[in-house]
């Protein structure tokens, strides 16, 4: 192994202007993380906890092992949307241990409208079980929801990645052998009354919980029937007599018990078929990437000094270090874990994108997890380039990346710009995680190119005086701020979440460790194009 | 000098007395019941005799039996301990004629001592101050009456034979005078075998203090100083001291002529102890002491003395028992520093202090503080056919403050589990600010009952203990060798790492922070999951998950149960009848006490599933009630 060396100069000025610039940053996305995670307003949480009921993110903290990590999937999503009415999209999602297995666990936020279904509500539930299903996660769905939000309803009901995927999903991982549990602590009702009955193993809390297809108001509108909630769909209507629970709780608390004795018998064990290793810390402080991160993210700087703050003891065996410089690739370990790494270092060309794509060919060959760390403005431009067949070079990467059957994990360290996205596995390649760093900004390209451009092809554009296109690029400038931010991003769910740099490491350490409960498959890579 | 003992005892007072024939390089005999085989004292002498089942009356009371196994093993001597035997007069003259020495006093002694009303008037003549009360033969009921009426009350009524604190009434007011007489008439011929009651005056606030005695063949006859006995349940002797706090010389004087006078008075040889009771209402005066009774055995705090003396009192009773004279005299007997001594009890406080048996499968006292002397020791039962008392932990210090802080915190480093100990309430009866201040009484902990006998919530460094050892205690299912999963505890990203472990007591969550670095030793993992957390004496079993609130449970079906195992010696209701909530159903006789079993509400009895003299288990259902309609 290969210890990296350090070049930073901690007391220089860039180094201290990087680190309160990122320390600002992230001090800011603990604060809104922290928000978010409060869920709905004081007054409903008060009456949530009023009622008896614990308040959804305490249900997740007992229903956690002691001391178990929590991966929170998209803790900010539907940031600044819905009016900000709907911290977290009223549902939170994340990976914890329970009795000793990694579990993913969905739990609505019956503080945040109800728990109501936003459309960003429902793409969160549909990316946790796709991480569940990935990863071969047993689901726990902690269940309090009045159902889709209504006024949304096109944006929520009909399409493939809609609602009804939820249950979709959920037949097909009880197919796959994914434990799906359901825990009704609240409301349940029309299509969410699916989420319980598509259950392997489903609990519900006595005098809390209600399963009904259609709830008493519409009974009475439909048949004329009038029954309360809780005769129609209560713990003793479906514990004693429909069958759509097994197992009947007390309280919150009692519930939580039994789901945690639910996934103690799932008689399953998560063997890891990998070379795995004690694991050391880097050798160099983490917190040191706040100085090296340039507050300016066109700002170049050599990337083996982030590897050298995430890898176990900062060994980094590098590959091919003499060719296609702008792509660092090499073997490291996080959290004794092997992972195969991919850096930007500067824009990508023909050579960086052919060794990229050999090595990702190493990797799936010996099925070690790749990880991804993007800061990449694009590929390079130019007649010589396109000559060159930088297309087809790219592609090849693009393949190798889209082709890879071993876990893949991304991080956005800086930019993510044009189909640099693509060759260094964005969203659309489907690496098991994708996290982002606060200073990170995402766009097919930069705000100022496509400003030029848009202005280049304007048909009035030899006209302008420079004043001019100057009031004509300025706003298209904006809105690229706007939409590359990461906040932006992470609202939307283009990503998992938002991280801090400085627990990168961690992050990817339980990342890597919750992929591993899936067995690596055989890759079996397309046509490159030669 | 003697050559071998055998001690017709058991527990901590039979290898007390071992440990000194050991030193005196005497050789030592054991007896044993059947539960007692693996017992300590049993393994630890150098012959052990069986002589019986479990009931003390076929084993450890049976004088026959005791003298074969004295003459099988070739023992020269035979040493009763305290309990049981000790104060036998018959069977101490049956050990002198089959030409054994009996290490205690003559039998007269013993006699003369043994009934307290004879035992009073002997004192009186002697010119011995007692209470005012009736000791008369005339044990008619509405006699006895009169003459409590005539007393006043609050009056005693304490068994003739009695001795222990058991067969000991106190009866507030007249119209409970018949009720309190049946009982401790019943208690008594129970116990002793003879139902005559004596009545005392109640003095208001009584001190309990008690003179350490000692006479030789010789005539000689010194006392060892004083104890105050006043922490008291009960009638049962829970903290006990040397010298008493507050005694003043002239105090001193008067309490211990008057017990050698009183020793004197009977031809006393060997060690003995003298009672009185104190009228502490204005401090202790010298005529404000009178004489209770007369113990003539070695007593159970008897440590406390030796701790303040500098003697080993069975080397004493050894010596004087082998025709020696007393080693020192008065002058040469100094009291030194103090001692405070404290009985463990296998007992729960919190449940109102019901006798606690089983295996103990834990238990450490701190024997590296102070002395300890139990008879017990860890994977050893505690039965139920034995007195529940443990061990004795004594500490002895300059000051009275240094020997019962010293106390105080051997107390809370006891850790026993399962069976359930009185330690956390011992360090707390030490530790309360009236118990420094010297303000005793026999009344002090019945005052202060609710406060001592709770179980309080365990301190935050035990909780953090606890957390610490479920983190390290965590299961590892995956052959990962250092999982994240496993390793960042508690990693929440975008926050600071949730620290804490939420834990349950009898259901109440409790969070222990995990800012332990290391595992500490005062923490125990059981098999079935719970957390055991030993602070102040406690054993707090924490649970990882609250208990399920059963509705079904929580509303009862009107069983009345066994709390324990025992016999039944009462039934005070039949089928049919209607009985308001607290009055009592039955009497359970456990442990050597008796425990009434109470309506848990108003109702009718609709079943009784037992009668008198059956025995019973823990749990068992003993009659059923219907809550009254409306």
């Amino acid at each position: 192994m290969t210890k990296l060396a350090t070049a930073i100069d901690r007391t220089g000025a860039a180094f201290q202007t990087n680190d309160s610039h990122n320390r600002a940053l992230v001090a800011q996305l603990r604060e809104r993380a922290a928000h978010a995670a409060l869920g709905g307003p004081e007054a409903s949480r008060h009456r949530h906890a009023s009622r008896g009921k614990l308040l959804p993110r305490e249900r997740v903290e007992r229903l956690l092992d002691p001391g178990s990590p929590f991966l929170e999937v998209a803790p900010l999503a539907a940031h600044g949307l819905y009016h900000n009415e709907a911290p977290g999209a009223g549902l939170i999602t994340g990976i914890g241990r329970v009795c000793g297995r990694e579990v993913m666990i969905v739990a609505n936020d019956a503080t945040v409208k109800g728990g109501a279904y936003f459309p960003l509500t429902v793409k969160k539930h549909l990316r946790a079980q796709e991480v569940a299903m990935q990863n071969h996660l047993p689901c726990v769905y902690l269940v309090d929801s009045g159902g889709a939000n209504l006024p949304h309803q096109a944006e929520v009901f009909p399409d493939r990645d809609h609602f009804g995927r939820i249950f979709y999903n959920q037949a097909r991982m009880s197919a796959a052998g994914i434990a799906q549990i359901a825990c009704v602590m609240g409301s349940c009702t029309a299509g969410g009354a699916y989420v319980p009955a598509m259950s392997d193993e489903t609990v519900i809390v006595r005098g809390q919980g209600t399963i009904f297809l259609g709830g008493p108001p519409l009974v009475k509108a439909a048949t004329g029937e009038i029954i309360s909630a809780e005769e129609l769909g209560g713990a003793d209507t479906h514990g004693r007599r429909s069958g759509v629970v097994d197992h009947v709780a007390e309280d919150d608390e009692h519930a939580l018990t039994i789901v945690r004795s639910i996934v103690a018998n799932l008689n399953s064990k998560k063997v890891v078929d990998l070379d795995l290793a004690e694991p050391r810390e880097p050798a160099y402080d983490p917190e040191e990437l706040y100085g090296i991160v340039p507050s300016d993210v066109r700002a170049p700087y050599d990337v083996r000094e982030v590897i050298a703050r995430i890898v176990d003891g900062s060994d980094f065996d590098e590959f091919k270090a003499l060719y296609g410089t702008t792509l660092v690739t090499g073997f490291a370990r996080i959290w004794g874990q092997p992972v195969a790494i991919l850096a930007n270092n500067g824009v990508l060309f023909s050579e960086s994108a052919l060794k990229g794509a050999h090595f990702i060919e190493l990797a799936c060959k010996r099925k070690i997890p790749l990880v991804f760390l993007q800061n990449i403005s694009g590929f390079m431009v130019g007649g010589k380039y396109e000559a060159g067949g930088i297309a087809k070079d790219g592609a090849k990467l693009v393949t190798a990346v889209a082709s890879a059957e071993v876990p893949k994990f991304t991080v956005l360290i800086g930019g993510s710009f044009g189909a640099g996205n693509y060759g260094m596995c964005g969203r659309a390649y489907s690496p098991r995680f994708l996290w982002t760093w606060p200073n990170s900004r995402i766009s097919v390209m930069g705000g100022e190119q496509a400003a030029s451009v848009l202005a280049t092809v304007h048909r009035d554009a030899g006209k302008w005086t420079p004043a001019e296109e100057e009031a004509f690029k300025a706003p298209v400038r904006d809105k690229y701020e706007t939409e590359g931010d990461p906040y932006f991003a992470t609202g939307r769910l283009w990503d998992d979440g938002i991280i801090d740099p400085a627990q990168t490491r961690d992050v990817l350490g339980l990342s890597i460790s919750a992929a591993l409960n899936a067995p690596i498959p055989e890759t079996r890579f397309g046509v490159f194009r030669m | 000098m003697i050559k071998s003992i055998l001690v017709a005892n058991r527990g901590e007072i039979a290898r007390r007395i071992f440990r000194t024939a050991r030193q005196m390089g005497i050789a030592t005999v054991a007896v044993y019941s059947e539960p007692d085989a693996d017992a300590p004292h049993a393994r630890e002498a150098d012959q052990a005799v069986l002589i019986g089942p479990a009931a003390a009356r076929e084993s450890y009371l049976v004088g026959d039996k005791i003298i074969a196994a004295a003459k099988a093993t070739g023992a020269e001597a035979i040493h009763p301990g305290y309990g049981f035997l000790s104060e036998n007069a018959e069977f101490a003259e049956a050990v002198v004629a089959a030409g054994l020495i009996w290490i205690g006093p003559p039998p007269s002694a013993i006699r003369a001592m043994g009934l307290k009303d004879a035992a009073k008037s002997l004192m009186d003549a002697a010119g011995v101050p007692v209470t005012p009360g009736y000791l008369g033969e005339n044990q008619d009921e509405a006699h006895l009456k009169s003459q409590a009426d005539r007393i006043g009350y609050p009056v005693l009524i304490k068994a003739v034979a009695g001795g222990g604190g058991k067969g000991m009434r106190k009866v507030e007011k007249a119209q409970d005078f018949a009720t309190a007489l049946t009982s401790c008439k019943r208690e008594a011929s129970a116990s002793f075998g003879d139902d005559r009651v004596l009545l005392e005056t109640y003095v208001t606030r009584p001190r309990h203090i008690e003179v350490q005695v000692f006479g030789d063949a010789h005539g000689a006859v010194v006392h060892l100083y004083e104890r105050d006995c006043s922490l008291q349940r009960r009638h049962q002797k829970v903290i006990e001291e040397a010298p008493a706090p507050g005694m003043s010389d002239a105090a001193r004087a008067a309490v211990t002529s008057a017990a050698v006078k009183a020793a004197q008075a009977v031809g006393y040889v060997g060690a003995g102890t003298v009672e009185f009771i104190a009228d502490a209402s204005e401090g202790l005066k010298p005529d404000r002491i009178w004489f209770m009774e007369m113990n003539t055995r070695l007593q159970v705090e008897h440590p406390v003395t030796e701790a303040v003396t500098g003697v080993d009192l069975v080397e004493w009773q050894i010596r004087v028992a082998s025709g020696e004279p007393l080693p020192l005299t008065q002058d040469q007997i100094k009291l030194t520093g103090h001692a405070v001594e404290a009985r463990l009890y296998a007992e729960n406080p919190a449940g109102g202090f019901l006798p606690s048996i089983g295996t103990l499968e834990h238990f450490h006292l701190p024997d590296d503080l102070i002395r300890v002397d139990t008879g017990v020791e860890e994977g050893g039962e505690v039965s139920p056919f034995y007195d529940p008392m443990i061990a004795k932990l004594i500490a002895h210090a300059a000051t009275r403050e240094g020997a019962s802080d010293l106390l105080a915190q051997a107390c809370s480093e006891v850790e026993v589990w399962p069976v359930k100990t009185n330690a956390g309430f011992l360090a707390r009866c030490l530790d309360h600010p009236d118990f420094i201040a010297g303000e005793v009484d026999t009344g002090f902990i019945e005052a202060r009952l609710d406060a001592l006998a709770a179980q309080p919530l365990p301190s935050e460094a035990a909780l953090a203990a606890a957390a610490t050892a479920v983190i390290m205690g965590e299961d590892r299912l995956t052959n990962e060798p250092a999982s994240p999963w496993h390793e960042l505890i508690g990693f929440r990203a975008n926050a600071a790492p949730r620290d804490t472990v939420r834990l349950y007591l009898d259901g109440q969550g409790l969070d222990g922070s995990l800012s332990v670095e290391e595992l500490t030793d005062n923490v125990l993992l059981t098999d079935d999951g719970e957390v055991v957390v030993f602070d102040a004496g406690e054993a707090f079993v924490l649970t990882r998950r609250p208990p399920v609130k059963d509705a079904a449970h929580a509303a009862g079906d009107g069983g009345v149960r066994a709390p324990m195992p025992g016999k039944v010696v009462a039934v005070s209701v039949a089928v049919g009848d209607k009985v308001t909530r607290g009055q009592p159903l039955l009497t359970l006789e456990a442990m050597k006490m008796e425990h009434a079993l109470a309506a848990p509400y108003d109702g009718e009895v609709e079943s009784l599933a037992v009668s008198v003299g059956d025995q019973v288990t823990e749990g068992s259902t003993l009659a059923r009630l219907v809550a009254k309609d409306g």
